[in-house]
């Protein structure tokens, strides 16, 4: 789960990692008042959940009240990448020496949780780690024995060697960021992050190291445990891959599909996509009705598979074990009976009670096949 | 032969009273498996299936010589679960201790799962899943919720990331002829304990196994690993499968663990990986039994 910049601020800046003074609002009015009580120049900043928003042109900086009307009127107008701005933050702006990079990530490959920093800060870092690794260092640190003095040196004194930042005493600086990661470390484990970056953190032309972004990543595994579930912003997401979030069914749509999929089971959705396409077709979405089989669900994924106005033709493929073909099949029929259906559907039940379901879906008149490859090419032929 | 899972294998249903390991108990003994216990914490005492219920792993241990726990707890209390499982250890010298942990269980937090990952280093306690389907050694036992019918007993190892393909792919296997030594689900899930390479290095030693099914899909980069060690280990032949070609990035694709990010862990690289240490990639399940047909014969 993402969660604001604004948000991933507040959590940092309980943890005593520095950040610039700073105010959200939801009118232009409401910023203009911020920006006098801050002081000028404000830098205004879009609450979106995208990256690239600076080059989008939601980030501004203004040096008058007027101008701070006038930025935060266009910003709140604006989209970024399909996102509506409905929160913008102002905060101080910064005088700005250096910008540096630190991040903490889960590595999935060495097991171990992946403290990074790099003097090249500012820029995506994916993009730093592709063009330039040697730009980045990078300890790999057991969760079991955390974060040690020795990996913070390692991961600072690279920072501050080479003459960038000859503003104070290097020292002093190496061990406030010191300071900074160790308690960036903290927040991570402690708020279950499956991502916590700092990107800038700014050496100040005081001499002084600010968070002047909060980037943070929520583990979804974890939102049982954490009132960070309440930081979910859901105008962010999509709105059908929420409402099938909400009926248990994990969903993703792809542009220009034509071919409507519902599957039980992650690995055999994405398969039954790549076959679609590996045989000339587009599929349409990706739908995992999970393991066990109520028939609702059923009806909820037909429901979903129906909001898309590319389908054409829709593709059931069931591979029963736990799942049920005959739960499958009432549910099926119950979608048939309830809503108007204008696409062929195409039916392969496999498995657990297959022939039971093969009875209840025997008056309807829907495509039945008796394998996944024809029932993909059959999917593929009808949606033509 | 086998591996993990054998006529030795006597189970400890952890989670035994809930719904799922309820059902799920009665499925395994059904298909043959010698579960000797269960446990619920405050349930002691009960009997499910015939199976009689502890409060503790330990004390399950002690009475039942149980050396094979699957965990069907709910994600909040799973953590808990394994960490008991692991730490049972071996009371009183008796030689029987848990040796294998399954677990089933969907929706563990990453963070307690790295710390599971490393804490297992200091044992020889192995652990499958979270998020894994289970394990299944044809006619001799099955421990978790793979469907048992699908299989046949043979001498082809099934190596997976999901579940119901899984299912698809032993069918496949099945319906060609092609029996199994034994079927692994390793778990959906970004950290996950046993790896490719843990699996294909017990196989490489079985002697009841002739060739391997491995079925990888986008996330991470387990896959490629897998490659450099067949490359540089494996005797015996390979064949795998990848899901996930047709997979936006940035996306999860139901499995916490099936995400392309950051350019990572896209079905490309996985395919390359493989081809480039000569194991064939299948472009469909249906594909598999002929590709390890002509790659057992060579």
């Amino acid at each position: 789960m993402k969660i604001h910049e604004y948000q991933a601020r507040e959590i940092f800046s309980s943890y005593g990692i520095p950040v610039p003074e700073a105010k959200i609002c939801t009118t232009p009015q409401k910023a203009k008042e911020i920006s006098n009580l801050i002081g000028y120049p404000v830098v205004i900043k879009a609450q979106v959940q995208v990256g690239g928003r600076g080059k989008a042109g939601g980030i501004k900086i203004a040096k008058s009240p007027d101008e701070a009307m006038k930025i935060a009127n266009d910003i709140f107008s604006m989209r970024i990448k399909d996102f509506p701005v409905e929160i913008i933050m102002v905060t101080e702006a910064i005088n700005i020496k250096t910008e540096l990079y630190v991040g903490v990530i889960i590595d999935r490959s060495s097991k171990r949780i992946a403290v990074m920093t790099s003097a090249a800060g500012g820029i995506e870092i994916e993009e730093v780690a592709q063009k330039t690794p040697e730009k980045i260092n990078k300890i790999m640190i057991d969760p079991l024995s955390g974060i040690r003095s020795y990996h913070l040196h390692k991961l600072t004194t690279p920072l501050f060697t080479d003459n960038r930042t000859p503003i104070t005493d290097n020292r002093k600086l190496c061990s406030e960021c010191d300071n900074i990661i160790n308690k960036l470390y903290h927040a991570f484990i402690e708020n279950d992050c499956s991502l916590a970056e700092i990107n800038p953190l700014v050496v100040t032309d005081k001499g002084k190291l600010l968070a002047c972004d909060s980037k943070i990543n929520i583990d979804d595994n974890a939102l049982f445990r954490k009132e960070l579930a309440g930081l979910r912003d859901t105008k962010a997401d999509d709105p059908i891959e929420k409402e099938a979030r909400e009926s248990g069914l994990s969903y993703v749509s792809l542009k220009n599909g034509d071919v409507g999929c519902i599957v039980n089971g992650a690995g055999l959705a994405m398969t039954t996509m790549d076959l679609i396409k590996l045989y000339g077709g587009e599929p349409a979405n990706f739908l995992d009705v999970g393991g066990s089989s109520s028939p609702d669900k059923v009806v909820s994924a037909m429901k979903i598979i129906l909001t898309n106005k590319n389908v054409k033709s829709i593709l059931i493929n069931i591979f029963g074990g736990i799942t049920r073909c005959d739960d499958i099949a009432v549910g099926l029929l119950e979608s048939i009976r309830t809503m108007e259906i204008p696409h062929p559907i195409v039916v392969r039940l496999s498995g657990t009670n297959q022939e039971k379901a093969k009875e209840i879906l025997a008056k309807t008149e829907l495509h039945f096949v008796s394998s996944f490859t024809e029932g993909v090419k059959k999917a593929i032929e009808l949606a033509k | 032969m086998s591996i993990l899972v054998d006529k030795k294998t006597k189970v400890c249903v952890q989670g035994i009273t809930g719904r799922d390991g309820a059902f799920h108990t009665k499925e395994m003994i059904d298909y043959g498996t010698n579960v000797v216990a269960g446990v619920t914490p405050g349930k002691g005492g009960q009997n499910v299936n015939n199976i009689p219920v502890f409060n503790t792993v330990m004390e399950a241990v002690k009475e039942t010589d149980a050396n094979t726990s699957v965990v069907y707890v709910p994600a909040r209390f799973a953590t808990d679960a394994i960490y008991e499982a692991i730490d049972v250890g071996d009371p009183e010298g008796s030689g029987t201790k848990i040796k294998l942990i399954v677990v089933v269980t969907e929706g563990i937090p990453t963070l307690e799962m790295l710390k599971i990952y490393n804490y297992l280093k200091c044992t020889n306690t192995r652990l499958i899943g979270p998020n894994s389907p289970g394990i299944v050694t044809p006619d001799v036992a099955k421990v978790g919720i793979i469907p048992g019918w699908i299989h046949m007993p043979g001498r082809i190892g099934v190596i997976s990331r999901s579940g119901t393909l899984t299912y698809e792919v032993v069918d496949q296997l099945t319906r060609a002829g092609l029996g199994q030594s034994t079927c692994i689900g390793m778990g959906g899930d970004p950290i996950v304990g046993m790896s490719f390479i843990d699996l294909l290095s017990l196989f490489e030693a079985d002697t009841g196994t002739d060739a391997v099914v491995l079925v990888g899909e986008i996330g991470g980069t387990d896959e490629e690993d897998a490659a450099l060690f067949i490359k540089e280990q494996m005797s015996k032949p390979v064949v795998a499968f990848i899901a996930g070609r047709t997979a936006p990035p940035d996306k999860r694709m139901g499995h916490a663990g099936a995400i392309i990010s950051g350019g990572m862990g896209t079905a490309e690289s996985k395919v390359k990986a493989f081809e480039s240490v000569g194991v064939p990639v299948a472009t469909s399940p249906m594909e598999i039994p002929e590709l390890v047909k002509s790659h057992i014969n060579q």
